[in-house]
C-alpha cells in the first residue's frame, strides 16, 4: 500500500508509542504484584494485549513475524514448565512441592525464598497467559482472509 | 414480601443469569449461541461466588493503617499472605458478617475471588476450545447450525446402513 | 509383594509420590509441545510417565496397606498446612482408582502408538500427546486431591484436554467434531454444576478442604443451603460419570474419538468420576441427614437400574460395534450406581470391584476394536464377519473380554457380578438381584451378536486375508485380556482392594 491511500496513519501513529508503554505496564504489573494487586496472570493478559494491537492495527501477517506462532505455542508451554519446575526446585532442597520457604534452604525467619519462589512462579504464569493468549489469538485471526484496506 | 425478594437481590440476578444460560444452551441450534449461553451460565456462578465473599462494611482485602504496620513494613507481602490464610479460616465467620481476627478494619473474604479467578480462566479455555471446534465443524459441515448437522449425519447413517441391507427396506 | 516396593522405593518417592504423581504428567505435558520429530519421542516419553506414575501409584499402595486398615496419607502442597492449604490425601479408596488410571494409561500409551501413526496427523502427533498427558494429569489429580475446588479445577483440565482428544477423531470421521462439541457443553455444564455445589457448601461451613467439610457438615447437616449444594454436585458428577438419563454426549464421543482415546477414556474417565461421587457421598456427606441419605434410594438406584436396562437394549440395537461397547459402558455405570446405592459397605465394595472390572473389560474390547480399525478400516458389526479367522490373536482377546463383560463364570465380570447380586441379597434387594441377571441375559446378546459375526459368519469380503493387528497392539491387549481371567479366577487382591476401600469410606473414613 503506498503511503498515500493510508488512511490509518492517525491510529498507526498513535499506537506505536502506546505498544511499548503497555507491555512494560504489563512488567511493572507483574513485578509489583506482591506489594499491590497483580501479578503474572494480569500482566500476561496486557503484554498480549499489546501484541494484539499491533496485528490488529498493522495487520495479522507482520504480526505473526514479529511474534511468531511457533514462539507463543513454546512460551505457553515455557510458562507451565517454569511452574512446575520452580515446584520441582522445591521438591530436590527437600521440602514439599511448591514449598518456597525451601528453595533457598534459608533459616526460619528468613524470607528470600517467599519473595522470589512467588516472582518465579509468577513470571512462569506471565509466560503461560501471554503465551496461550496470543496462540488463541492467530488460531483465530490467522484463519480467516483479512479485510483489505479497501474494503474499509 | 417486598423485603423478601428486594434484599436478595443478588441471588435473582444469579437465578435469572443462570436459566437464560440453560435455556440458550438448550433452546438455540446455532453453536456460538449455545457457547454464548455456557457463558452465560458461568457468569451466574462466578457472581454468585463473588456475593458470597461480600462483608457489610468491608473493604478491599488488602490490609491498611494499623493492620498493615503490625506486619514489618517491607514484607507486607508475607502478611497479606498469613492474613488470606487466617479470613480462610474465618470465612465461616466472614460469611455471616462477623468477625475481623483482631484487624482494625473489616476486610472482604478474598478466597471467593482468587477461586473464581481460576474458575474465569477454565472458564475461557472451555470456550476456546468450544470455539475452535466450531471453526473445524464449519469447515468439514458448512454450516453451525446443529441441526442441519443432525440431518447430514443421519443421512451418513441411514447410507451406511442401506450399505449393509442391501434388499431389504430403508427403516425411515 | 507390598514389603519389596517399600524396600525398593527410594526415599524421595516415598515422601513426596502424591505431589510427582500428578506432577510427572504436568511437566511432561509442555514437554511434549516442545518435542522434535513425527511424534515418536513424545509417545516414548509418554510410555515412560505413565511408566513411572504406575510405579508411583504401587509405592502408594504399598505405604497405604503399610498399615492395618489402611493408612491416610496427607501431603500439604507448597507446606500449607490443611485445612487452609490445598492437600492431597491419598487413602484405601483413592489409591485403588489411581492404580487403575495410571496402569490403563501405562497399557494404551504403549498399544497407541500403531494406531496414533494411522489416525492423526504427523505435525499434530507431538501435541497429541501433550493433550493426553494434561488429561491424564487431571484424572489423576481429581483422585489424589482433598480439596474440593481443586477437585474443579484438575476435573475441567482432564475435560478440556478430552474434548481436544475428541475432536482430533476428526481426521477419521467428520462426525468427531460435533461429539465433541456435545461433550463440552454437557462436560462444562457438569463441571459448573458441581462447581455452584461446591459453592452452596463453602457459604454454609467456610471450609473446602473435603476431610473438614465433612467435620463441619455433621454440625449443620440439616442445612437447607447443604441439600442443594448436595442436590448440585450429584446431578454434576453424575453428568461427567454418565448417570443414565445424563449420558447423551457419551454413545457419540466414544464411537468417534480416535481409538487410542477411546481405549483411555471409556477405562478412566467415567471411573474418576464415580470416584468423585463416592468420595462425596460417603465421605464428605453424612448419611443419616434423610436428604442426602434419600438420594441413594430414590436416585441413584432407580438410574442406576433405568441405565441396565434402557442401555442394554439401545446396545442390542446398534449396528456400530463401537456405539455398541459404548451404550454398554452406561449400562455397566448402572451396576457400579446400583452397588453403590446400597450404602452399605459390601454395596460400595461391590461397585468399586465393578468399576476396576469394567475397566479392565472396556480397555481390552476397545483395544480389540482399534486392531481391527488399524487392519481393516471398519467398526460395523457387518466389518467384523469373518474377522475370528483372519485375526485370531485379536478376537480371542476381544472374545475373552466380551465374556467378561458377559459375566461367564472364570472371567472378572463374574466375580464383580457375583459380588453385587451378594450384596443386594444381604440388603434384601431381591428383585434388584434378578434385574442384574436379566440385564446380563440382555449383555449375551448384544456381546452374542458381535461374537456370532466374528466367529460364525463368513467373512463379507472373501479378499480379505489373515491380517493381524500389529504386535504393540497386542501385548497390551492380552495383557488386559489375561488380567480378566486372572481375577476371574483368584480375585481376592482386587476385591480386597476394594473392600479395604469401602472400609475406609465407612469406618475411618473422618479423621
Amino acid at each position: 500500500m503506498s503511503q498515500k491511500t493510508d488512511h490509518h496513519v492517525i491510529l498507526r501513529i498513535v499506537a506505536k508509542p502506546l505498544i511499548p508503554i503497555i507491555a512494560l505496564f504489563g512488567f511493572y504489573v507483574h513485578f509489583h504484584g506482591d506489594y499491590s494487586p497483580g501479578g503474572g496472570f494480569q500482566a500476561g493478559c496486557i503484554i498480549a494485549v499489546s501484541v494484539i494491537l499491533y496485528s490488529l492495527i498493522f495487520g495479522i501477517a507482520p504480526a505473526m513475524r514479529a511474534v511468531p506462532p511457533a514462539f507463543t505455542r513454546s512460551l505457553a508451554a515455557l510458562g507451565f514448565l517454569i511452574f512446575g519446575g520452580v515446584g520441582v526446585w522445591a521438591l530436590l532442597m527437600g521440602g514439599n512441592y511448591l514449598d518456597y520457604d525451601a528453595l533457598f534452604n534459608e533459616p526460619p525467619g528468613g524470607h528470600d525464598g517467599q519473595h522470589y519462589g512467588i516472582l518465579m512462579v509468577e513470571l512462569g504464569v506471565l509466560f503461560a497467559v501471554a503465551g496461550s493468549m496470543l496462540s488463541i489469538f492467530y488460531a483465530f485471526a490467522g484463519r480467516v482472509t483479512e479485510i483489505k484496506d479497501e474494503d474499509w | 414480601m417486598l423485603e423478601f425478594i428486594l434484599e436478595r437481590g443478588n441471588y435473582w440476578a444469579i437465578i435469572g443469569l443462570m436459566m437464560i444460560g440453560l435455556y440458550t444452551l438448550f433452546a438455540a441450534t446455532n453453536l456460538i449461541k449455545r457457547l454464548v449461553g455456557l457463558s452465560i451460565f458461568q457468569t451466574s456462578i462466578i457472581l454468585f461466588y463473588i456475593s458470597l465473599s461480600r462483608i457489610d462494611g468491608g473493604t478491599a482485602p488488602i490490609l491498611y493503617g494499623k493492620d498493615a504496620k503490625g506486619h514489618g513494613g517491607g514484607h507486607g507481602e508475607e502478611a497479606a499472605a498469613g492474613h488470606a490464610a487466617e479470613a480462610t479460616h474465618g470465612a465461616a465467620d466472614a460469611a455471616h458478617g462477623a468477625a475481623s481476627h483482631g484487624m482494625a478494619h473489616i476486610y472482604s473474604n478474598p478466597l471467593p475471588h482468587v477461586l473464581m479467578l481460576t474458575a474465569i480462566v477454565v472458564g475461557v479455555a472451555t470456550l476456546a476450545v468450544g470455539l475452535a471446534i466450531v471453526v473445524r465443524i464449519r469447515e468439514a459441515y458448512g454450516t453451525i447450525e446443529s441441526d442441519e448437522i443432525r440431518q447430514m449425519d443421519l443421512d451418513v447413517a441411514l447410507a451406511e446402513y442401506a450399505e449393509d441391507h442391501s434388499g431389504e427396506a430403508n427403516p425411515a | 509383594m507390598m514389603d519389596w516396593i517399600l524396600q525398593m522405593a527410594p526415599a524421595w518417592a516415598e515422601a513426596h509420590a502424591p505431589a510427582l504423581i500428578v506432577v510427572l504428567p504436568l511437566l511432561a505435558g509442555p514437554i511434549c509441545a516442545f518435542l522434535p520429530g513425527k511424534g515418536r519421542i513424545a509417545w516414548l516419553l509418554t510410555v515412560a510417565v505413565t511408566a513411572l506414575c504406575t510405579l508411583l501409584a504401587l509405592v502408594l499402595l504399598a505405604q497405604v496397606r503399610s498399615v492395618e486398615g489402611g493408612a491416610i496419607i496427607s501431603y500439604a502442597m507448597g507446606g500449607w498446612a490443611p485445612p487452609h492449604g490445598i492437600e492431597f490425601r491419598i487413602d484405601a479408596l483413592n489409591v485403588l482408582v489411581l492404580l487403575l488410571v495410571s496402569s490403563i494409561a501405562f497399557l494404551t500409551s504403549i498399544f497407541g502408538w500403531p494406531t496414533i501413526r494411522a489416525e492423526i496427523n504427523q505435525e499434530k502427533r507431538a501435541m497429541f500427546f501433550g493433550a493426553f498427558q494434561v488429561c491424564f494429569m487431571g484424572l489423576l489429580g481429581v483422585t489424589s486431591t482433598g480439596d474440593a475446588f481443586n477437585l474443579f479445577v484438575f476435573l475441567e483440565l482432564s475435560s478440556i484436554a478430552t474434548y481436544v482428544l475428541v475432536a482430533l477423531g476428526s481426521g477419521r470421521d467428520r462426525r468427531a467434531l460435533p461429539a465433541a462439541i456435545d461433550y463440552l457443553l454437557m462436560g462444562t455444564i457438569g463441571a459448573s454444576f458441581y462447581v455452584f455445589g461446591v459453592g452452596f457448601l463453602y457459604a454454609a461451613t467456610g471450609t473446602l478442604n473435603m476431610a473438614d467439610l465433612a467435620l463441619q457438615l455433621q454440625d449443620v447437616g440439616g442445612n437447607r443451603a447443604v441439600q442443594v449444594g448436595f442436590a448440585f454436585i450429584l446431578v454434576g458428577l453424575g453428568l461427567k460419570a454418565a448417570m443414565f438419563p445424563l449420558h447423551q454426549w457419551l454413545p457419540n464421543a466414544y464411537s468417534y474419538s480416535p481409538s487410542f482415546v477411546t481405549a483411555f477414556l471409556a477405562a478412566t474417565a467415567t471411573k474418576v468420576a464415580i470416584y468423585a461421587l463416592v468420595r462425596f457421598l460417603f465421605s464428605v456427606f453424612s448419611l443419616e441427614y434423610i436428604f442426602e441419605g434419600a438420594s441413594l434410594a430414590m436416585i441413584l438406584m432407580p438410574m442406576g437400574i433405568a441405565a441396565m436396562l434402557a442401555c442394554s437394549f439401545q446396545a442390542i440395537f446398534q449396528t456400530d460395534i463401537r456405539r455398541t461397547l459404548a451404550y454398554s459402558s452406561v449400562a455397566q455405570v448402572g451396576y457400579m450406581l446400583l452397588g453403590i446405592s446400597l450404602g452399605t459397605a459390601v454395596g460400595v465394595s461391590a461397585g468399586l470391584f465393578h468399576l476396576v472390572n469394567h475397566a479392565l473389560m472396556k480397555g481390552a474390547l476397545f483395544m480389540a476394536v482399534a486392531g481391527v480399525v488399524l487392519t481393516y478400516q471398519g467398526t460395523r458389526i457387518h466389518d467384523f464377519a469373518g474377522l475370528g479367522r483372519a485375526a485370531p490373536w485379536t478376537m480371542t482377546a476381544f472374545a475373552i473380554a466380551a465374556l467378561s463383560l458377559i459375566g461367564v463364570p472364570l472371567t472378572a465380570g463374574f466375580q464383580s457380578k457375583f459380588a453385587l447380586v451378594s450384596a443386594l441379597l444381604a440388603s434384601g434387594w431381591w428383585w434388584a438381584a434378578l434385574i442384574v441377571v436379566f440385564s446380563s441375559v440382555l449383555a449375551v446378546v448384544y456381546m452374542g451378536r458381535i461374537l456370532e459375526a466374528v466367529f460364525f459368519k463368513a467373512p463379507n469380503n472373501p479378499h480379505k486375508e489373515h491380517k493381524e493387528a500389529p504386535l504393540l497392539l497386542l501385548i497390551p491387549l492380552w495383557v488386559l485380556a489375561l488380567a480378566n481371567i486372572w481375577v476371574g479366577v483368584n480375585g481376592s487382591f482386587v476385591s480386597g482392594l476394594a473392600d479395604d476401600a469401602a472400609a475406609a469410606l465407612f469406618i475411618g473414613g473422618l479423621q
